[in-house]
């Protein structure tokens, strides 16, 4: 019972936060003139010539909260407006680049995760040791990276020196030819999957050469990150009574590490992980601008330097469902593994 | 007489518990050498851009921060003895950017994190110190801020008022304060219940008092370590933005925007793939130091300021 009034709490939480998201989208809209804001509801290119009829229609000459209700209502049947940078509905330009970008995150986050607690128990265990400082030296110095520089040093130093092994873009010409042809099936438009579903190694082998720095740009910063909350957690469950009586009982101390101190030292890193998503979201639009690959971060990277307005409000939209869903599941996650949460 | 009675005044002053307190901090700072690096590294900078007319004379003295260029060639040229540091596409000499880019950077970081501090720490004081609706109200607007990553929800503002650094920071700003009203609140709301602050309020002092003289000085510490990372932090997502194009016009000194010029020339020709490795080397060696300066102060200031974590 308990566990379930913490849920609905939590949900009702998380619609406070999206219906905020909708009103900060639509104050930044009301910074618009009229006839910009039209396209946000434009659903086909024939009616860029007829503007008036549009702010006619969806009211954009009436009081502001009319006009947040009628936004709201065109949001809730789907109609996110016209991006101009690609030149299609927003709904469809998404569908079409969210695989991408999924496919990019699905190849980082574990990396990022798995690295992020790897090392950062690592410099818990030898406190103050070499094997320590090193691993905070690295880890700060990834904290203040500028990812957008890191990512073309890669570039400079990969693709001047070892011409084609890890080119940029999405695919190859060759490979994307395929891709497009009729004999590929596209089951979830994500290159590595639909590549290993059709049996194509090749494609998939040419799919993961092009994935390999965006996915090291991606995961460099995220990684000091969980590793410094790792670390810090793991020094305070190393501290706890439970660990010197584990140690008293003659338990190994491998075993105590492993089997005391780090599992209780992963519930903050949980937490974090939520917030990775949405963190992530925001590293693939200068990862993917650098390497030109046609994902959503690309687009919004473009969408806000040529106004395309409603391209730049999905993108903020987008962000906050993420946030939403991301830590409703944390959250489910964090009671079902910390009884303290879910009883107290 | 006189000169004991001023003796003893000074005495006082010196036994006063605060300040024995920030002279202990201070020494436990001076220690570390890991702030003593960002210390230097900070310093190193703060001449430059003190420094920067001197080092960089420009040539229009009413506008110096236009990089000058000759010519629009838009090949970027080695270092040669005029051009330190080469020049970047367009021609633009990358020293004399780099030099009062550093001005830039001191300018974002100070206004934005300047500002966040101030609003952050008057909402947080109000939400913490009176409770009740007033406070809930404002810590859910701070949660839908902070369910949006930094960059995504600066960069949406920033297209609506239009591009230009001055938009750049106003959306820092409208980004950054939350995680200090936040950061303020919580810790005033362990204080508010601490003896002495009732022992405050029964001897007849007033709210601002009481928020003012008792509360913020024992509250304010975590936020200063935020505000040391956060000056790093926030010149870098300047930096990113000013890259992504949203920035100030071209040739305007701002190292995220030297980084973006350079993107063009990456790779060199074949046979010499890092013929152009000035263009964009440079540049981003200065983001990333300035940063890693911030932040080795921000990390020591924590170390010494936790109170798990000193005295150990």
């Amino acid at each position: 019972m308990n566990f379930l009034n913490y849920i609905v709490r939590r949900i009702l939480l998380l619609v406070v936060v999206l219906v905020g998201v909708t009103l900060i989208i639509f104050v930044l809209l009301t910074l618009f003139s009229p006839e910009q804001r039209a396209s946000t509801f434009i659903r086909d290119i024939k009616q860029l010539s007829d503007l008036d009829s549009i702010i006619k229609t969806y009211g954009l000459d009436r009081p502001v909260y009319v006009q947040y209700f009628m936004w709201l209502r065109q949001i809730l049947n789907g109609n996110f407006g016209w991006s101009t940078t690609v030149s299609r509905p927003v709904l469809d330009a998404f569908k079409f680049f969210l695989p991408h970008t999924i496919e990019l995150a699905l190849f980082a986050a574990p990396l990022i995760i798995l690295a992020g607690i790897w090392l950062g128990s690592l410099s818990a265990v030898h406190r103050d040791k070499p094997v320590d400082h090193f691993t905070r030296f690295l880890a700060i110095i990834g904290w203040s990276l500028p990812t957008f520089w890191f990512g073309l040093i890669l570039l400079m130093v990969f693709y001047g020196y070892f011409k084609g092994l890890f080119p940029p873009e999405i695919l190859s010409y060759q490979a994307q030819s395929f891709v497009d042809s009729a004999e590929f099936i596209r089951y979830t438009r994500m290159n590595t999957i639909d590549a290993l579903l059709n049996g194509e190694l090749w494609i998939f082998v040419d799919a993961v050469r092009h994935l390999v720095l965006p996915v090291i740009t991606l995961a460099v910063i995220q990684i000091a990150l969980i590793m410094r909350i790792m670390r810090s957690s793991m020094l305070e469950a190393m501290g706890k009574g439970y660990i010197l009586t584990a140690l008293a009982k003659g338990a190994a101390p491998k075993t105590v590490i492993r089997r005391h101190a780090r599992r209780n030292a992963l519930i903050p890193v949980i937490t974090v992980s939520g917030w990775l998503f949405a963190q992530l979201m925001a590293g693939v639009v200068i990862t993917e601008t650098i390497f030109n690959r046609k994902g959503l971060g690309w687009w919004w990277a473009r969408a806000a330097t040529q106004l395309d307005i409603p391209a730049v409000l999905m993108a903020v939209l987008f962000n906050g469902l993420l946030f939403v869903i991301t830590n409703l599941i944390v959250d489910i996650l964090y009671a079902y593994i910390d009884p303290r949460v879910r009883l107290g | 007489m006189f000169f004991l009675k001023k003796r003893r005044i000074v005495l006082d002053f010196e036994q006063h518990p605060r300040l024995k307190e920030f002279r202990f901090s201070f020494s436990k700072i001076l220690k570390n050498p890991l702030s003593i690096t960002g210390l230097s590294l900070i310093f190193i900078f703060f001449m430059l851009a003190v420094f920067a007319p001197a080092i960089a004379p420009p040539q229009n003295r009413a506008e110096p921060f236009r990089i000058p260029h000759e010519g629009y060639s838009v090949i970027p040229k080695p270092p040669t003895t005029g051009h330190p540091f080469g020049t970047t596409t367009k021609q633009y000499d990358i020293f004399y950017g780099v030099i009062w880019g550093t001005r830039t950077a001191f300018r974002i970081g100070f206004m934005v994190v300047g500002s966040i501090l101030v609003i952050g720490i008057v909402v947080g004081s109000i939400s913490g110190y009176f409770g009740g609706i007033v406070d809930e109200v404002i810590m859910r607007i701070v949660d839908i801020f902070m369910s949006l990553p930094l960059l995504i929800l600066a960069m949406a503002i920033v297209t609506a008022l239009g591009r230009s650094l001055d938009n750049i920071m106003k959306a820092l700003i409208v980004v950054g304060w939350p995680i200090y009203a936040r950061t303020i609140r919580s810790s005033i709301l362990t204080i508010r219940e601490e003896d002495f602050i009732k022992a405050a309020r029964a001897l007849g002092a007033g709210t601002f008092t009481v928020i003012f003289r008792h509360i913020l000085p024992n509250a304010i510490y975590p936020v200063l370590i935020l505000a040391s990372l956060d000056v790093g932090a926030m010149v870098l997502t300047a930096a990113a933005l000013s890259f992504l194009g949203l920035g100030a016009q071209e040739g305007y000194a701002d190292w995220g925007q030297m980084v973006s010029l350079a993107r063009n020339y990456i790779v060199g020709p074949p046979g010499q793939p890092l013929l152009y490795w000035y263009v964009v080397t440079i540049p981003g060696l200065f983001i990333l130091f300035f940063v890693l300066g911030w932040n080795l102060l921000g990390d020591a200031l924590r170390d010494t300021f936790d109170p798990k974590l000193r005295r150990k």
